[in-house]
């Protein structure tokens, strides 16, 4: 027979389950399953170097509520694809090989993934985390197409994009983010706020700014938007 | 006397110069790991893991005589205004809005010992 002390445990544990919220589960959950490697809060910038970001494990989450599309982070979150080819530190995941350094596959970690009521949770939480809505504000963007061909010159032989960035699953540098995706990932006033000051956004970040005026901004993510369409 | 006291004053000016010089390169290996590694190779020959589609492959900072015949002014507005500033690939970005200009310094101490000090 089950003693009663057990038995009160199990009752007091079910019925603390059945109290928490769905936003007091959301948190939860992002602590549980996120916070170990994705920063949820912002760094204190002032009083960290750039070691910072060679010790990051994973992209910052504070701000993905600015940065991502909720309906992707649904489907990611279940199915998660490798979006950074050399991982989040490529220097971390780099091999010397005879031909030049390779990317060290097996030192790759995997994404967890999440079942589909987690998934809708986890992503309606991280849509909350918005602290740079002002700096979607702030961007003069609406959204236009260009020809891919015109694009595509820009991306590569105009500002060099591609030396870290993948524009199709086969072309393209691997330490940056994969982009054939990023208009569906991504917020588009995002893309166009980070491509114009990526340092605002992260200040230890790897991607360089460029000098790039709002012209310039305007035809990179136009280039996205219609290279990511056509993918 | 009048000699030990040069030859101290000497020495101490020669040790403070060689302890910043360390220090400037070693905190400029560090950005170089972050910053650079990848399109010049985590050796700093030009091999990085993004050079396989590459039209223009990244300098090879390890060649001592093509790193010589470049200024550290030349090195600085590199980094800082990225290659079109010095009539080099686009595909070398400008790095004056990540970096400062103490650290586009320490980068510039530490490829000077790459390239160089064999």
């Amino acid at each position: 027979m089950m003693k009663q002390s057990n038995l009160l445990a199990i009752v007091t544990c079910a019925l603390g389950l059945a109290a928490l919220s769905p936003s007091a589960m959301a948190e939860q959950l992002l602590e549980q399953q996120c916070a170990s490697c994705h920063a949820l809060q912002a760094e204190d910038y002032a009083s960290s170097t750039v070691q910072e970001r060679a010790e990051r494990k994973a992209p910052p989450l504070y701000y993905a509520g600015n940065k991502f599309r909720p309906e992707w982070l649904v489907q990611w979150l279940q199915k998660p694809e490798r979006i950074r080819p050399a991982g989040y530190f490529p220097a971390a995941h780099t091999v010397p090989g005879p031909d030049g350094d390779v990317v060290d596959s097996d030192s790759l970690p995997e994404h967890i993934s999440l079942s589909a009521a987690d998934a809708e949770l986890a992503s309606a939480a991280l849509m909350k985390l918005t602290p740079y809505t002002d700096k979607l504000d702030a961007v003069d963007y609406e959204v236009g197409n260009i020809s891919w061909r015109m694009g595509n010159l820009n991306f590569g032989k105009f500002n060099g994009c591609d030396a870290c960035h993948r524009d199709a699953p086969d072309y393209g540098g691997l330490s940056g983010p994969e982009l054939y995706s990023a208009w569906d990932r991504l917020q588009p006033k995002f893309i166009a706020s980070f491509i114009t000051d990526p340092v605002a956004w992260d200040p230890h970040t790897l991607m360089p700014a460029n000098d790039l005026n709002q012209a310039a901004v305007q035809k990179l993510s136009d280039y996205l938007k219609v290279n990511g369409e056509d993918e | 006397m009048r000699y030990a006291l040069v030859t101290l004053a000497v020495s101490a000016l020669t040790a403070v110069s060689a302890h910043s010089w360390a220090a400037d390169a070693e905190a400029g290996k560090q950005l170089y790991q972050i910053y650079c590694t990848q399109c010049h190779g985590i050796n700093g020959d030009g091999k990085g893991i993004n050079i396989p589609d590459m039209s223009v492959l990244p300098r090879d900072h390890t060649d001592t005589s093509e790193m010589s015949a470049r200024s550290d002014e030349e090195l600085i507005k590199a980094i800082k205004h990225g290659g079109k500033a010095v009539n080099k690939s686009v595909l070398m970005p400008a790095w004056d809005k990540n970096l400062s200009d103490e650290q586009v310094d320490d980068l510039v101490a530490y490829l000077r010992h790459i390239c160089c000090d064999k």
